[in-house]
């Protein structure tokens, strides 16, 4: 009988060892989260048409056809041209691509960034900590959109520009999430354990905070996507973003799209409906993907007691929206 | 509550400090100076070796280290209440940004007071039927109110019903005390474009925050008491759950000062969102740094009183 049981456990634990982490996250996904489905399809192909952009895309994205121009939807061209004689479909797929370059690098430096602050913050705490946390206040109280304005006004036009000004910014408002899971962290009797046996500071942080932050840190990541392919468009849409030539779907949509709407109104229309579509499906992915990982943020600020930190939560949560404008 | 609230009290002028210094340095310290910028502007217009390098850094104060302007800069505003002049137009900040500020409010209060309308039926609604299609079929519409840049949806406004039925928005301002109903008539859609988009984040709170109330006992209560649908909603639940939900709105201020800026650069209102685009497109950098210092001591003060009245609103509310 006793021997019956042993022998069983040990058997049930190899099977649900077998599934890691991801495929987990994955098949979780698609089984509860049809919508999330969605949104990781719209990310998959953005990041397809972005890499293959220029096997897909039918003409150059600054090749001009004199005898075409501003003329409406056809065989040839299938979304009509510009008014320079672009084909609009063929910008657009090289405008996927500028988007997912940005919005990746971006977030990934922002990433970064909130990492190191919130490390380092939550970690160290003390003086430090309340330093830093007057910088990020004055930062969470500037809008947004009206410091990034004057930081790219000032810095210029230019892809590396808006990834560095995005990244940091975004990175530092980001950085109170990430300082909040370390100080939740910081507390668990493990990291007392460790620090017991005379673990160092950094291999603490690196090796015990940095693993079980995982889930804020990838929420984090897929909510900062949507938000700064939003921003460069708006920035650009605003001519503070990508330089001239550079075929974002922002600046399509202010340069030639609001130039030449009576004639050819599918200028305005496609630039904004692509952005609409990957916007909403890197949202829909990352609401997923956080219901997932993180259930107690489920819908929003969800289960949190009611006591101190509900109201930093929704400060969170809002800041965390920020970007959309 | 009393120690917190002089706790909080006392931190003001501290974050305003620093906000006044990450204001200042965004325009001195980084690469690329404002001469330069002016110059090449100049020499892409075809107008070299027209200003006087020296003579513009020293009128514009720039040729003291960047201390002693920001000393400067601050001690104005504390002494005289003035924020400098314009480099362009040589007027007084100050009134300039005051001049403006009702386009503005107009318009943010407008937005706020239809996103309102729109999130909190939606959101309750939403909640009362968790889980069912209209939920997610509601849920899913606030996520796409998010993703939608409003200002695509005020360029389409102006495209289409332009083309369909012959109509466009009206752009020519009309002052509120001459007209109040056409002045409301060209607000109402850039209010809808601007509130439409912060609903969303609104809904989604509400829903959030009913779903934990009516999971509370005192909801069960009610039902058991047998009062109807409508009251234990509207009387209990709704009630507690709006309390994180107001503080929301207040804490969306920076969101709806974002987006004016292109909103009111589409539908052509002249607001601060204007003042600060033309400022930034002329390189008017002391205007820039005049608006951004007020927008975000404002959002400051509004955060405070969000803060204060939050446990005061909720006496359940523990201050840490």
């Amino acid at each position: 009988m006793t021997t019956n049981v042993e022998a069983t456990i040990p058997k049930k634990r190899v099977e649900t060892k077998r599934r890691s982490f991801w495929a987990d996250v994955i098949i979780r996904l698609v089984r509860e989260k049809p919508l999330g489905t969605f949104g990781a399809i719209v990310v998959i192909i953005l990041l397809v048409v972005g890499i293959f952009a220029n096997f897909i895309a039918p003409y150059g994205m600054n090749q001009m056809h004199l005898n075409a121009i501003l003329s409406p939807p056809s065989f040839k061209y299938l979304l009509g041209n510009d008014q320079l004689g672009r084909d609009l479909l063929s910008r657009l797929i090289y405008g996927a691509r500028i988007s997912m370059i940005i919005g990746i690098l971006g977030t990934t430096l922002s990433s970064v960034v909130s990492i190191v602050i919130g490390l380092i913050s939550g970690f160290i705490g003390g003086a430090t900590d309340m330093i830093v946390q007057r910088f990020v206040d004055g930062f969470m109280s500037v809008p947004g959109f009206l410091l990034l304005l004057t930081i790219m006004s000032i810095v210029g036009n230019g892809m590396f520009q808006i990834i560095i000004v995005l990244g940091i910014t975004f990175g530092i408002v980001g950085s109170r999430v990430i300082r909040s899971a370390v100080i939740a962290i910081k507390s668990n009797i493990y990291v007392s354990a460790s620090e017991a046996i005379g673990c160092s500071p950094i291999r603490l942080m690196i090796r015990h905070i940095l693993p079980n932050i995982m889930a804020p840190i990838i929420i984090n990541f897929t909510i900062g996507l949507g938000g700064t392919i939003m921003m460069e468009a708006s920035l650009s849409y605003l001519g503070f973003g990508v330089p001239p030539g550079i075929p974002s779907w922002g600046s399509m949509l202010s340069n030639e799209g609001r130039k030449y709407m009576q004639q050819a109104p599918n200028l305005a229309l496609w630039p904004g409906f692509c952005l609409t579509i990957v916007v909403y499906g890197v949202n829909m992915f990352g609401d997923a993907l956080r219901d997932i990982l993180d259930p107690r943020l489920r819908g929003g600020v969800g289960s949190y007691s009611l006591k101190g930190n509900k109201l930093r939560k929704l400060k969170e949560e809002t800041v965390n929206r920020q970007p959309m404008v | 509550m009393g120690a917190y609230a002089i706790r909080r009290l006392l931190w003001v002028p501290v974050t305003v400090i620093v906000v006044s210094i990450i204001i200042f340095l965004s325009t001195r310290f980084i690469p690329g100076n404002i001469i330069d910028l002016i110059e090449s502007e100049m020499a892409a217009m075809g107008a070299t070796g027209i200003i006087n390098t020296k003579a513009v850094s020293h009128a514009l104060g720039l040729d003291v280290p960047v201390y002693v302007q920001y000393a400067r800069w601050i001690g104005n505003i504390v002494l005289h209440g003035s924020l400098g002049t314009s480099f362009l137009s040589k007027t007084n900040i100050t009134s300039e940004i005051l001049q403006r500020i009702p386009v503005t409010a107009e318009l943010g209060i407008m937005a706020t007071v239809i996103g309102v309308l729109i999130s909190i039926p939606i959101g309750v609604w939403s909640a009362m039927r968790q889980d069912t299609i209209s939920d997610y079929v509601l849920r899913s519409i606030a996520i796409l109110l998010i993703s939608v840049p409003s200002f695509w949806i005020a360029t389409m406004i102006f495209i289409y019903p332009s083309i369909w039925w012959n109509w466009t928005p009206p752009i020519q301002l009309i002052s509120f005390t001459k007209d109040p109903l056409g002045n409301l008539r060209m607000f109402i859609i850039p209010a809808l474009v601007l509130g439409a988009a912060l609903s969303g984040v609104t809904m989604r709170m509400t829903r959030a925050m009913m779903l934990e109330v009516l999971r509370q006992d005192y909801t069960r209560t009610a039902w058991a008491k047998g009062l109807s649908e409508r009251v234990i909603v509207i009387r209990h639940a709704l009630k507690n759950a709006l309390i994180p939900v107001v503080t929301i709105i207040g804490l969306q201020i920076p969101l709806i000062i974002g987006g004016e800026v292109i909103i009111e650069q589409i539908f052509v209102l002249p607001g601060i969102g204007r003042l600060i685009l033309d400022a930034l497109t002329n390189r008017d950098y002391p205007m820039v740094e005049g608006i951004n210092l007020v927008i975000a001591s404002f959002v400051i003060l509004i955060n405070l009183f969000v803060d204060l009245t939050y446990g005061w609103l909720d006496p359940r509310v523990h201050y840490e």
